[in-house]
């Protein structure tokens, strides 16, 4: 964008202070887009050092070592993933195993190699097919009153609830050292399975474990969004009539009616008060982007203009903005307005767009952009954030094969992604990262598309 | 049908049958030559006509799956089907064709020989190029194919090109001729790109296909559009030329 211009101004003999001035301008332009900006993967403060014991066994039933298995090393890698924390490695720490606050002697923990500002500890038993864990954290460095939390958890004894425990102890402490944010280990996610010829709708918890089915269609299901409240989830599916929104119910676990159209309707996307549902509908003719009741009544038509108008997403913080991607002026392109189609803006400036998804901060766009599409470009397609007030953005992902489908996790520090390293569409599988684009790994293996975070 | 009918119309028409078969069986065509029935109660009765019917289950499989053949036969002494050779009078076959296939029976009996015909779609999964002509008589589906071709397109784009014209010119004359026709329009995107956004592209590539037959004068409420986006790849590879046989709008028969 900025080399045409300054080519001629080498050229130029005569090139002193008008060109230094426009080279300096064009530098700093280039700068600009390429400009790091704030996003939420830090906490304001410098990482706090904390150090994660395995808890305590305390009871001598058989499946204590079996399941508190799963709960350290659950609770060790919620810890680790959740992006705030500088975790100490598990070979640095001092060989006694404290249970209960009696036995902590927190400057072991606070003293090198450990250097620990904040000690997570702990015991875990199974006493008559019930878990009773005790979870502590206790601040390293304060001799007089260390605890900071003390919690307790009975539940069934299970797999399952050994790694909700630890999702939820683990979500107590990000609460309290993260200045108050929510954290995300019980959070999860959904996706569409590949399964040959098919897709359906699967589940997952945000980590990758306990995936499971929850459609089974014999159809190809698409574009899985989860409600505000855990409730309910729309999706398109292909019937005989085309794709349609259907939705499933995750309280009674079976289909719910969702009024049906005419045309071919995708794509849609939860308002934040959970009352309305945006999405792509062609029954005029042309895709637009409709916004009707969580029922399917009621439906009204936001956009109107020709070529496709896809993907709507809402301000999750406002409920008053929606971002989309239309094909109005050919290659897919970014566009927010407001849910009335007034204030419409375009957010690209050109490339392949596709595929967005607000943070909850409301303050970005995250998205899928293929920069030099085209027949022959070498272009690939990564998933880029923009900060919406300025326009600037980050390239997030690079070099790793096709990415698509970003999502935002509900405290807006992480971003779950879909990637296929060899840009084939069966080996597409499910990947998570920060927000600032560090800490990437794979969720699922092979056959699991279009991931949505759920919102709390 | 009307072939069969006007054939059986003119057979009795020959032996001078009784006014009733006549006015039975001829009775919607304009019947060719004399009216059988002005010419008063005149020969002996005839042995009847064998009747025949052939069915088919399932009507389309996809290719190495296979089919159950039924056929029921009246008034014949010999039952033939094309392919198969002389079976029995009524029966049951199981077979597996390797592309869609016309099973033709004929019955023969006194009275005459009468037809049946199943037509048998076989899901062949690879390039859509038209499959070689086959000795059987064109069935309906056959000629549609070969009278409403898929509209191609350019890279994301739903324009119809120049090279469109042809075809929708082609299939609308045919679409007028056959007024009993229904069509599905399918959209379809090649497999680069997002899933979500070529759905959208795909409806636009069937609704600019309808739109073009609608304004060449066909009914609009004899064509449905489907998009499939990239979701129904006709052809993998990663090459234009398998790029362009996905960027189609398909025509098939909506029954």
């Amino acid at each position: 964008m900025h080399s045409p211009r300054r080519t001629p101004l080498f050229q130029h003999a005569q090139f002193s202070r008008i060109g230094a001035i426009f080279l300096l301008f064009a530098f700093v332009s280039l700068l600009r887009a390429q400009d790091t900006f704030k996003t939420e993967t830090s906490s304001g403060v410098t990482n706090v050092r904390i150090a994660v014991a395995d808890f305590k066994p305390s009871s001598t039933d058989q499946q204590t070592s079996g399941l508190k298995g799963t709960f350290d090393t659950t609770l060790y890698s919620d810890l680790a993933n959740a992006g705030i924390f500088d975790i100490v490695s598990k070979s640095l720490l001092p060989q006694i195993i404290p249970g209960v606050p009696a036995e902590m002697n927190v400057q072991q923990w606070s003293a090198a190699p450990a250097s620990a500002a904040m000690v997570a500890f702990g015991n875990f038993g199974v006493q008559g097919g019930k878990i009773l864990c005790n979870g502590f954290l206790f601040d390293a460095k304060n001799l007089q009153y260390p605890q900071v939390l003390a919690k307790q958890y009975n539940e069934d004894a299970s797999e399952d609830s050994a790694r909700q425990i630890a999702h939820r102890f683990a979500d107590e402490i990000i609460f309290r050292l993260s200045g108050g944010s929510q954290g995300i280990a019980e959070s999860k996610i959904f996706y569409v399975k590949i399964n040959g010829g098919n897709k359906e709708i699967w589940e997952m918890d945000y980590d990758g474990a306990n995936q499971r089915a929850l459609t089974s269609l014999g159809s190809i299901s698409l574009s899985p969004r989860i409600s505000p409240d855990n409730s309910r989830l729309a999706f398109a599916s292909l019937g005989k009539d085309g794709f349609q929104i259907h939705m499933y119910s995750l309280i009674l676990g079976r289909m719910v009616a969702f009024t049906g159209t005419g045309g071919t309707n995708i794509t849609p996307a939860w308002a934040p008060n959970g009352k309305d549902i945006a999405y792509s509908s062609s029954r005029s003719g042309d895709p637009e982007i409709w916004i009707s009741d969580a029922n399917g009544a009621l439906a009204r038509r936001i956009t109107s203009f020709r070529g496709p108008d896809v993907s709507p997403t809402f301000n999750p913080r406002t409920g008053s903005q929606i971002a989309w991607i239309s094909g109005r002026t050919g290659l897919p392109q970014l566009y927010i307005m407001d849910t009335d189609g007034s204030a419409i803006q375009r957010m690209t400036d050109g490339g392949y767009a596709t595929s967005v998804s607000w943070s909850p901060n409301g303050q970005f766009l995250a998205f899928a952009w293929d920069r030099k599409y085209g027949p022959g470009a070498p272009g690939g397609q990564d998933i880029y954030i923009m900060e919406i007030a300025t326009k600037r953005w980050i390239q997030l992902t690079h070099d790793g094969g096709r990415c698509d489908f970003p999502s935002w996790s509900p405290d807006g520090r992480h971003i779950v992604y879909a990637n296929t390293p060899d840009g084939k569409a069966g080996h597409m599988r499910i990947m998570t990262m920060l927000a600032d684009g560090t800490q990437k790994r794979a969720l699922t293996g092979p056959g699991a598309d279009m991931p949505n975070w759920s919102w709390k | 049908m009307s072939a069969m009918q006007k054939r059986i119309t003119r057979t009795l028409a020959l032996i001078s049958t009784l006014a009733v078969l006549g006015a039975a069986t001829g009775c919607h065509k304009k019947a060719s030559g004399v009216n059988p029935s002005s010419l008063g109660p005149a020969a002996p009765p005839a042995a009847p006509a064998p009747t025949a019917s052939i069915t088919a289950d399932p009507l389309a499989i996809d290719l190495g799956q296979s089919i159950v053949l039924n056929w029921r036969s009246q008034n014949a002494t010999n039952v033939t089907i094309d392919g198969i050779g002389e079976v029995n009078l009524n029966g049951t076959q199981t077979v597996s064709p390797s592309n869609s296939t016309n099973f033709h029976l004929t019955a023969k009996g006194d009275g005459g020989t009468t037809e049946a015909n199943v037509r048998v779609t076989v899901r062949v999964p690879v390039a859509p190029s038209a499959p070689a002509p086959e000795n059987v008589d064109m069935g309906s589906e056959a000629a549609f194919h070969q009278n409403v071709q898929d509209i191609f397109f350019d890279y994301d784009s739903f324009d119809l090109r120049p090279d469109a014209s042809t075809s929708v010119a082609q299939a609308a004359s045919y679409l007028t001729a056959h007024p009993s026709i229904k069509v599905v329009i399918g959209g379809y995107c090649d497999d680069r790109g997002s899933a979500e956004y070529n759905l959208a592209l795909g409806e636009n590539r069937a609704n600019a296909a309808r739109a073009a037959l609608i304004s060449a004068g066909v009914a609009s409420n004899r064509l449905r559009v489907i998009s499939y986006g990239k979701e129904k790849q006709f052809c993998t590879e990663e090459t234009e030329s398998c790029w362009q046989q996905n960027r189609r709008a398909q025509f098939s028969l909506d029954r």
